[in-house]
């Protein structure tokens, strides 16, 4: 190989590369991660491929803006030190983004290679960059000048994290608080360890802490401590709380036994390990599964129900196969795994036996009729299409909605119609000196629009405390 | 970490902790609960807060070992550590000042009524309260109930203090005396007492408050887990309750769900076994 930089032809030669999986047989019955991360020499030759287009589309489709022809073209150098403090730089958390953003709608959506066969695996080299960095490089060291200000985070998941980082690095002094035992937000408690390992996000917190943030877990705001007490302590604060409040059905039978939120069911799994031996946090486990949804949560019970046993898993959803919003890696996988897809069902009744245990749903047909406001062909039913299917667990994925917890006892911060909190521009809430992003505010989102949010708001939080505040000292 | 304290045993299989946690101490008021989790790998177990020292930033927990989440807790000695105690959780008792109040508990529901009982009485209400257990020996806290209650009337199954028989027994003869007849009763105990004297107050009209224990994960309105339906709506006990009119609530449903992890709910190899699981494919 010479080290001429490659022609453009010569770069339009390579294919895209396969990420290397566990066999769909082995993983459906394991909990280990799925994906297997490329070899050096895969990602520097998938790395390649890249243009290295002027007017970068890539990264317009990117939320955070990360500079991807300039990481990549470090990749293709064999410059991995390089490309690692290039993303380090643009984004908090990249081994979870490489793993969980939705890709195929953002970055690599745009990738100009998409236009004729397929885009640059931006994601799997974000993947491979970021674990190679936190093998090889020392994690990142705090600051030395400090500000002498005091910022507290509500809620650890990466809206969070991120907000922490970035106002770590620039030398303030911050606490989150998290209301769960652990941090990480969706992270820890509803992405699975086979699509997310938990180690990663210890290492990622890790990483935080090593920057000097402090995290104290038991703390829930609103309950332990208020946000007009915060303010007390700190010289600003960012809530981060996400959008935790299960939304149900409302359809009889949903309090039976063996019906779960999606919630329930993967907090269960993930963040108290019912699925391992040593778990003690009971789950049930049925031969058939049913779960109720078509984004990136019910794709997880499912695969999760399969993984803890069923024998058939099938998800259900209300509109058809196109509209589903979950990401596209994750319905290829869970086709692979044998995992049942019926569209165009809505569940009208659910059905127990006579100890409270679910034994079947009553559900409708579907068709799709005139678009509604998501633009998205509205479900309507079929007349007299009702039919039974024989089910033991259910699992809920219809959505979350913004947790009233924290907003409750703080009648001073403006919400929505929908309880999320609303912000300015600059990312402040109606409360001067606190701010707001994440699911919180945007209703359930993604794991990399509550980075950027983070991302802004520290950056408008450190340009307030500067403008507004004396240090403390 | 928190650091537990104390440790006394109560009564067979009861124990009283007092724990250091300064923010829980701080921000706790009567009928609110914690969730402890002992260490990596346990349960999240709800326990009511019984009493509270925002000076000396410590709570006390009486805890009932009835499974091994709840055995581990009390297995902690003094000097130990629970990795992780959230809270307070939940809301706290409305005290209102009704005059005649009977506080009814029953087992270990009698360390969950205590700290109602007394917000109830230094609220300026006439307090009877009225406790039950299986013998003697399980009788809780009936000194601590008695340093504010006008009356501790105590039933015991086989007799051996008291009356012999259930509360709900002599809570009958109350609410049957026009003059002895209470303005509320709050109840705290197994479903089926909670749901036989809310049956009971029914016909006279009379503002029956219970408390929920229903299975419980976060705490914090995220799971559901804990959801009730209480006046034909879905409430989830953490955040809406714990305490609940009990003239609303569907107590079957309750003892139902709480039942979910006690029975066959692995039924994974038995369904398997039968074939079911291959019954209907397409
Ligand atoms: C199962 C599942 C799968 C998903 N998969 C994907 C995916 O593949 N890709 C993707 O981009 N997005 C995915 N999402 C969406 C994504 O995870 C969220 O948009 C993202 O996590 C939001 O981040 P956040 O920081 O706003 O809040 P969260 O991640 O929800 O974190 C909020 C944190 O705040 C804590 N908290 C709540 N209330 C309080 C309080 N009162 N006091 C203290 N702490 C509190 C919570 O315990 C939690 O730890 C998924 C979501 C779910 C549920
Ligand atoms: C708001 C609230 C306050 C409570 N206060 C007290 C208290 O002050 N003192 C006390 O001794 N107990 C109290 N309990 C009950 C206590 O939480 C349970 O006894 C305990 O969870 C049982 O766990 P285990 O592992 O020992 O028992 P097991 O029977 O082995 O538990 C099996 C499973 O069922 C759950 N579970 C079983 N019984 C209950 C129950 N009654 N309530 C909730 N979850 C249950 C457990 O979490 C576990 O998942 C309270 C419960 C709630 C909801
Ligand atoms: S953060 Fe997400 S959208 Fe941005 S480049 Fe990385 S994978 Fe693509
Ligand atoms: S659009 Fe695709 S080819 Fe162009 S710079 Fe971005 S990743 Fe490279
Ligand atoms: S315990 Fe999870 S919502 Fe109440």
């Amino acid at each position: 190989m010479s080290d001429k930089p490659l022609t453009a032809k010569e770069r339009l030669a390579i294919e895209r590369t396969h990420m290397p999986e566990q066999p769909a047989e082995k993983r459906a019955r394991n909990f280990s991660e799925v994906n297997l991360g490329l070899a050096e020499a895969a990602a520097i030759e998938e790395a390649k491929r890249c243009l290295l287009c002027k007017n970068r589309p890539c990264v317009q489709g990117c939320p955070v803006g990360v500079r991807i022809p300039e990481f990549l073209e470090r990749i293709a150098a064999g410059d991995l030190r390089g490309a690692a403090e290039i993303l380090r730089a643009d984004n908090a958390l990249p081994a979870t983004t490489g793993r969980v953003c939705p890709q195929e709608k953002q970055c690599e959506a745009k990738c100009i290679r998409g236009l004729k066969g397929e885009p640059v695996a931006v994601g799997w080299l974000e993947r491979f960059v970021a674990d190679w960095a936190d093998e090889n490089l020392a994690p990142p060291s705090a600051p030395k000048t400090k500000t002498g200000f005091r910022v507290a985070v509500v809620g650890s998941g990466p809206g969070g994290l991120t907000a922490a980082g970035e106002l770590a690095r620039l030398g303030h002094d911050v606490t989150v608080f998290e209301a769960l035992h652990a941090p990480g937000g969706v992270l820890r408690y509803g992405i699975p360890e086979f699509r997310l390992p938990k180690a990663i996000v210890d290492r990622e917190v890790s990483n935080l802490e090593a920057l000097g943030v402090k995290i104290e877990c038991n703390v829930i705001v609103g309950k332990t401590l208020t946000v007009a007490e915060i303010l007390r302590e700190f010289d600003a604060c960012f809530i981060a709380n996400g959008a935790g409040l299960p939304v149900f059905l409302h359809v009889p039978g949903e309090n039976l036994k063996g019906v779960y939120s999606a919630n329930e069911y993967l907090t269960r799994v993930n963040l108290m390990g019912a699925y391992k031996p040593e778990g003690r946090t009971p789950i049930a486990r049925g031969a058939i599964a049913v779960v109720f949804g078509g984004g990136n949560t019910a794709m997880d019970a499912v695969r999760t129900a399969k993984r803890l046993g069923s024998t058939r898993a099938i998800l259900a959803y209300r509109r058809g196969r196109d509209e589903m919003p979950a990401r596209a890696e994750e319905i290829k996988h869970a086709e692979e795994e044998g995992i049942e897809f019926m569209f165009l069902l809505a569940p009208l009744e659910i059905l127990g036996n006579d100890d409270g245990w679910v034994r079947a749903v009553r559900l409708q047909r579907m068709e799709l009729g005139a678009p509604d406001a998501s633009g998205r062909r509205r479900p309507v039913p079929i007349p007299g299409s009702e039919f039974e299917l024989a089910a033991d667990i259910i699992v809920v994925a219809v959505g979350t909605r913004a947790n009233p917890l924290l907003t409750a006892t703080c009648p001073d911060l403006k919400l929505n119609k929908w309880g999320n909190i609303e912000i300015d521009a600059n990312g402040m809430t109606s409360i001067p000196g606190v701010f707001a992003g994440g699911d919180i505010v945007r209703g359930g989102a993604t794991v990399i629009l509550a980075m950027g949010d983070g991302k802004t708001a520290a950056a408008s939080i450190d340009r307030y405390l500067r403008e507004n505040k004396v240090a403390r000292g | 970490m928190f650091e537990v304290l104390r440790n006394e045993t109560l009564a067979p299989q009861v124990h009283r902790m007092v724990v250091r946690a300064p923010r829980v101490a701080k921000a706790r008021q009567p009928g609110q609960f914690v969730i402890v989790r002992l260490g990596e790998e346990h349960e999240r177990i709800p326990l009511t807060i019984a009493d509270a020292d925002a000076q000396a930033g410590t709570i006390t927990l009486i805890i009932q070992a009835v499974g091994q989440g709840t055995k581990d807790i009390v297995a902690t000695p003094a000097g130990g550590h629970l990795r992780d105690v959230a809270g307070p959780l939940g809301k706290a008792t409305e005290i209102e000042k009704f005059g005649k109040v009977v506080c009814v508990g029953g087992g270990v529901g009698t360390a969950v009524l205590f700290p109602l009982a007394k917000a109830l009485a230094e609220a300026g209400n006439d307090v009877v309260t009225l406790i039950g257990g299986r013998s003697a020996s399980y009788v809780i806290l009936r000194d601590e109930l008695a340093s504010f209650s006008r009356e501790v009337l105590v039933t015991t199954e086989d007799g051996s203090l008291g009356v012999k028989g259930f509360v709900t027994a002599v809570l009958g003869e109350i609410l049957a005396d026009a003059s002895r007849r209470p303005a509320a009763v709050y109840a705290v105990g197994p479903v089926p007492m909670m749901a036989a004297i809310a049956k009971q107050t029914r016909p006279y009209g009379v503002k029956t408050i219970v408390s929920l224990n229903p299975i419980m994960v976060d705490g914090t309105g995220m799971c559901g887990g804990c959801r009730v339906t209480v006046g034909g709506e879905i409430k989830f006990a953490c955040v809406d309750g714990p305490e609940f009119d009990g003239h609303e609530v569907d107590f079957a449903e309750l003892a139902a769900r709480q039942g979910t992890y006690k029975e066959d709910y692995c039924r994974l190899d038995a369904q398997l076994a039968r074939g079911k699981g291959k019954e209907g494919r397409p």
